[in-house]
């Protein structure tokens, strides 16, 4: 079932078109893998989902959830949906992270706010967050700051936080480039587990396509602000039907060699 | 006892004793640096030119003793409270420091609390209108609040304010028809309200607005200007952009994401700008006529009163020490990695 479509999507920042037309629908349970090098406009295009685009910027299209135009709705009206029915985990979590205030603190104050559970309350559904996504000792980790847990453990708290409000879409922006390689297989599954459990229709926009092989059901392969290729991974990864995506797909070392 | 928080504060504290005793070796060593002879400066005309009066008053202030020996002879008696006579009112220097401390505190303070509201409100309003008019204008007038001397500035607000358009009552901390509050804290506003004696506390109020926001000018230039940076660069901050994606109202986002990063290098500058508003007490008091410790510095440096002058560089280092102090713990207060780092 389609719960985000995203239908003729341009975006102009200062005159200068970044996304020129962009078709995505996004299905609950699916991850919907987003591919492209920077600049292509992949990043844009999971900001303006959420309605985060750099001030300036001028939306063209239809971004329609649960058939509601997210693009037609007043600042107050999208910031009800930010968080409770789209979530978002960013690409640093060294720098996404408040510094000062404490993971549990991040966790529930959005929760307390949408969902306006008390502190009591709060905690406890932050605590089992925070186990759903793998922390050990979740109860301890629930004061702790962000410095005190390392990268892995800091995107894992950051896609609790996504999801805390329990949203029916997660933008993923880049979620494991700044991992490392063993640390990066570990999210992947997470995300993957919990699309699955959750029914969550999830967007991982990333430019690394073995990591879009690993967990992708349908890949979109974006170049210059335009879809090039959108189709199953399979499909996609075995029988490119885009030069552009070929290329891409020379590039990853190990399929070089047949 | 396991509380980082406490640990932390313990330490810091160590580090202020330290200090405070390096302030009394700094000041004891510039205050005797200073060329001129406190004989001359003390003794009239006729009893300099008599050797034996200037033998006696040398004895008697320990002046023939070498340097270290009246170092160490001071610090004795400082220990036990006492910072000597004042060569110049033949009284204890702590009976006119009580005197005078809690007239500067009281101006100093106000104007500290004064560039604090209205210096980090005009930064946080100009970093959202970033740019537009308003932002201009404060980033102008913030230039001119840093830029114009203080002393200037006392001089035409007390010509403009006070003698041309009677806005403000006179100079002094009440008018002199006024009996001042009993005293508790020394501070009139303070006193005053605690008394109950709300006419006294008007008058106080009155006489304390214009010295203080004389006094505050510059600081308050200063925290715009810092404020406004401050919040600029955590405005542009990733964490900044996920608390907007959790869908938190803007003034949440504000209040307790932007606000607390900012307030790191705005505390900073806080602490630092004390320094300056206790140094602009003695231009300002001076044009006001506030008998505080801006004034008795003046006089006594002017006399060469040594005990006075040593008395009241002790006071502004020892409120120089308690202001890093707290600078320190609110570092430690407001990030939690100051706290487990240092």
């Amino acid at each position: 079932m389609t719960i985000l479509a995203i239908e003729g999507l341009t975006v102009e920042l200062g005159g200068r078109p970044i996304i020129r037309g962009v078709d995505l629908a996004l299905e609950s349970g699916n991850v919907h893998g987003l591919a492209g090098e920077s600049g292509s406009g992949k990043t844009m295009t999971g900001l303006a989902v959420l309605g985060l685009l750099p001030h300036g910027a001028r939306t063209g299209g239809t971004i329609s959830l649960g058939g509601t135009d997210l693009l037609s709705l007043s600042p107050k009206e999208m910031n009800r949906r930010r968080g409770s029915e789209i979530g978002m985990v960013f690409q640093d979590q060294s720098t996404s992270l408040h510094p000062m205030l404490s993971a549990g603190r991040q966790l529930t104050d959005h929760m307390r706010h949408h969902l306006g559970l008390d502190r009591r309350r709060a905690r406890e559904r932050a605590v089992e967050l925070l186990g759903k996504v793998r922390i050990p000792d979740p109860e301890g980790a629930f004061d702790r700051y962000p410095h005190q847990f390392s990268g892995g453990m800091r995107q894992r708290i950051a896609i609790a936080i996504a999801l805390a409000c329990e949203p029916r879409v997660l933008i993923a922006d880049e979620p494991t480039t700044a991992l490392d390689v063993t640390v990066q297989a570990g999210i992947l599954r997470l995300l993957r587990d919990l699309c699955d459990d959750l029914g969550l229709a999830v967007l991982l926009v990333t430019h690394d396509l073995g990591v879009m092989s690993a967990v992708a059901d349908v890949i979109s392969v974006m170049r210059d602000g335009r879809l090039v290729e959108t189709g199953p991974r399979a499909r996609v990864m075995r029988d490119p039907a885009d030069p552009y995506t070929r290329e891409l797909l020379d590039a990853l070392p190990d399929r070089s060699t047949p | 006892m396991k509380h980082p928080l406490f640990r932390f504060l313990a330490r810091r504290l160590a580090v202020s004793v330290l200090l405070a005793v390096g302030v009394t070796l700094i000041t004891f060593t510039l205050t005797n640096l200073v060329p001129g002879d406190p004989a001359a400066a003390n003794l009239g005309q006729q009893a300099l030119g008599n050797p034996a009066i200037v033998k006696q008053f040398r004895e008697q202030n320990g002046l023939d003793k070498p340097l270290p020996v009246q170092y160490v002879t001071y610090l004795g008696h400082l220990v036990q409270g006492d910072l000597g006579e004042s060569q110049q009112s033949h009284r204890p220097v702590d009976a006119d420091l009580a005197e005078f401390v809690p007239a500067t505190f009281e101006l100093a303070g106000a104007a500290l609390v004064l560039s604090l509201v209205v210096g980090v409100a005009f930064g946080v309003i100009a970093a959202l209108r970033r740019d537009r008019l308003v932002d201009q204008f404060l980033r102008v007038t913030s230039l001119a609040g840093v830029s114009v001397p203080t002393f200037w500035l006392a001089l035409l607000a007390f010509y403009f304010v006070f003698y041309r358009l009677r806005l403000a009552p006179g100079s002094g901390r009440l008018a002199p028809t006024m009996t001042p509050p009993p005293h508790v804290t020394g501070l009139y506003t303070v006193d005053a309200a605690m008394a109950g004696q709300w006419d006294v506390f008007a008058g106080a109020v009155g006489h304390l607005a214009l010295p203080a926001l004389v006094l505050a000018a510059y600081t308050i230039g200063l925290l715009t200007r810092f404020t406004r940076s401050a919040v600029l660069e955590v405005l542009g901050q990733d964490y900044v952009r996920a608390a907007r994606a959790k869908g938190l109202p803007g003034r949440v986002v504000l209040l307790q994401y932007v606000l607390r990063a900012a307030l790191v290098p705005i505390i900073t500058v806080a602490g630092l700008a004390f320094g300056s508003l206790l140094s602009g007490t003695v231009l300002v008091e001076s044009i006001f006529a506030w008998p505080g410790i801006g004034q008795y510095a003046y006089k006594s440096a002017t006399n060469l009163d040594l005990p006075a002058v040593m008395g009241v560089g002790l006071v502004v280092g020892a409120i120089y020490v308690v202001v890093n102090l707290i600078v320190d713990v609110l570092y430690g207060v407001i990030d939690p990695r100051v706290r487990s780092t240092t």
